[in-house]
């Protein structure tokens, strides 16, 4: 091996231990300052003092009323707006170019103009207030372009063999939507489902002016409630003293989004295996 | 007939409900527009100067944004020219060095990418300010502010760099290794070169998604509203203000921050724009 070569591995394992380290240094500081407050007491009382003792219980709840409204929208619309784009916009046309650039857009879309705009529109003109509602609205707008691009995927990747078996069968659109399409790539949508759960799980400035901050349990949807990433920021810059119970959160957190990550890879293996 | 003519139903509801679903991802754009020009335009029709101004004092009605647009501007130029050199070497360094080592790191990588930007912002408070305060104090700073966020997008700068490469053919490989290129070499020459423009219409969206981060940015900046001069004054971005100063702002001072947010979405059209241009030549040149 000439010298460039062997500089060029040398410089290289320095790299990625320069990203490495900081990873390390991540997990190691959130386990220093949140670890000793984890317990099954944590994750079922409720936060007291603003946060400083006490638990996370009604934050996981409103999270997952959030989610829930999060979901309910974008699903559907994802999933109709992925059929679409699959099954009646053929592909290098105007309007798929057209209907491409503004899912790039949607998605580049800063989340803090989500939050404006959510905090405007669902908040103030539709009259919601800072609620749970509010709040999964604009985040379901924000996690749509996500959800759409890995549905179209998901729907593009069957084989086209199974389409013209359904049409030489004379299948109608609906059957062979709902019968054939939407079952084979059931996988790839589900991945889709999963990825848009950690996108929205882990965004807090949409939530900043739309779900709010309040720290009861909901009573109902139209009550304002904090996620637990609004949580962490709320301890970790604005209560004196948060910092260990903001850690903890951050590591229950980031313990749910690697459970998403290794159902994605439990969910895209089989299906590489049989492409391959 | 009567199955026959249910079907016909079915399917032609089917098409409608699928057309307006298409429809609504165009409204929702257009929606997100809409409202931040109304909310803003009266009044950037009335101070449009006022705003390029550097006083923010919006007790004072003094909307000057330039410091903050300053501030955005200049901790997302950091941390690109820290974190895109360093993706770009490790994406190619796994490709064409250590083969093995890929997989594990890509989906090391395909993890952080993942990892909320509020843990990123907690890391950066809990690791890098106390550092840099007995370096330099305050330790809030802009030096904070990009090495966050250089983290944080360096995973995705590295898998867009590790896909452009993958679309090499991998003829230019072996045609090197016939002329006994050294690796180095064919990546200087050969495989950056073709696949430079694909990279580098990555890391202009890369570029876009650390203007548009508020959480990081808000947790380690320090948030002073000042041109900064040194590496370690505290800065404020224009979406740490929005995020900070929205839940109490009334009036002009509301409004003012619409157009900070219409300003941050005209910036990233800009740059998607720019990336859509950039991946466009490649097309044409392949």
């Amino acid at each position: 091996m000439r010298w460039p070569d062997r500089l060029a591995g040398v410089i290289g394992a320095l790299l990625l231990l320069a990203v490495l380290v900081p990873m390390g240094l991540m997990l190691w500081s959130l386990l220093e300052q949140g670890a000793g407050v984890i317990s099954v007491d944590f994750l079922l009382d409720d936060p007291r003092q603003a946060g400083r003792a006490g638990g996370i219980a009604a934050l996981l709840v409103s999270t997952g009323w959030i989610l829930a409204v999060c979901l309910l929208v974008a699903v559907p619309m994802g999933l109709g707006c992925a059929l679409y784009l699959s099954e009646q916009v053929p592909a290098g046309t105007r309007r798929a170019q057209w209907l491409g650039g503004t899912l790039d857009m949607l998605a580049a879309v800063p989340s803090i103009v989500y939050g404006l705009f959510g905090y405007q529109f669902f908040a103030i003109s539709l009259g919601l207030g800072f609620s749970l509602l509010s709040g999964g609205l604009a985040l379901a707008l924000m996690v749509l372009p996500l959800m759409i691009r890995s549905a179209e995927q998901a729907l593009r990747a069957v084989p086209l063999s199974y389409r013209q078996a359904g049409e030489s069968l004379s299948i109608s659109r609906w059957g062979w939507v709902r019968r054939i399409l939407i079952p084979q790539a059931a996988p790839g949508i589900a991945v889709g489902i999963i990825l848009s759960i950690g996108r929205a799980l882990a965004e807090t400035a949409v939530l900043l002016f739309t779900a709010g901050y309040v720290l009861r349990q909901p009573d109902s949807l139209l009550d304002s409630g904090r996620a637990l990433s609004v949580h962490i920021y709320d301890l970790a810059m604005n209560v004196p003293g948060g910092m260990p119970r903001a850690a903890a959160t951050g590591l229950v957190l980031v313990a749910i989004l690697i459970v998403l990550n290794l159902s994605v890879r439990r969910l895209l293996r089989p299906a590489q295996g049989a492409w391959q | 007939m009567i199955t026959i003519s249910s079907r016909f139903h079915a399917d032609s509801l089917l098409t409608w409900l699928l057309r307006l679903t298409g429809a609504a991802a165009v409204l929702v754009l257009g929606g997100i527009i809409a409202v931040l020009l109304i909310q803003s335009a009266p009044f950037m029709l009335e101070h449009s100067l006022a705003l390029w101004r550097n006083d923010w004092q919006p007790g004072q009605a003094r909307y000057g944004m330039a410091a903050m647009i300053a501030g955005s501007i200049m901790v997302s130029v950091l941390a690109l020219v820290i974190a895109g050199p360093a993706a770009v070497l490790l994406a190619a360094w796994l490709r064409y060095f250590a083969p093995l080592a890929r997989r594990p790191v890509l989906a090391l990588v395909e993890l952080m990418a993942g990892i909320p930007s509020v843990v990123y912002g907690l890391w950066g408070m809990l690791v890098l300010v106390p550092r840099i305060n007995q370096w330099a104090p305050p330790g809030a700073s802009w030096l904070a502010a990009s090495l966050v966020l250089a983290l944080m997008i360096l995973p995705l700068a590295l898998l867009v760099t590790d896909t452009a490469l993958g679309q090499l053919p991998g003829r230019y490989l072996q045609a090197g290794q016939a002329l006994s290129l050294s690796r180095v070499g064919m990546l200087r020459r050969v495989l950056l070169p073709q696949a430079g423009p694909a990279i580098v219409s990555g890391l202009v969206l890369q570029f876009g998604r650390a203007l548009g981060e508020t959480m990081a940015v808000l947790m380690v900046a320090g948030n002073v509203v000042r041109w900064p001069t040194s590496l370690f004054d505290p800065v404020r971005t224009l979406t740490a203000n929005i995020a900070l100063e929205m839940a109490y702002a009334t009036g002009d001072h509301r409004v003012a921050l619409f157009a900070s947010g219409l300003l941050l979405l005209l910036v990233t059209a800009v740059l998607l724009a720019l990336s859509w241009r950039l991946r466009g030549e490649r097309h044409e040149m392949a």
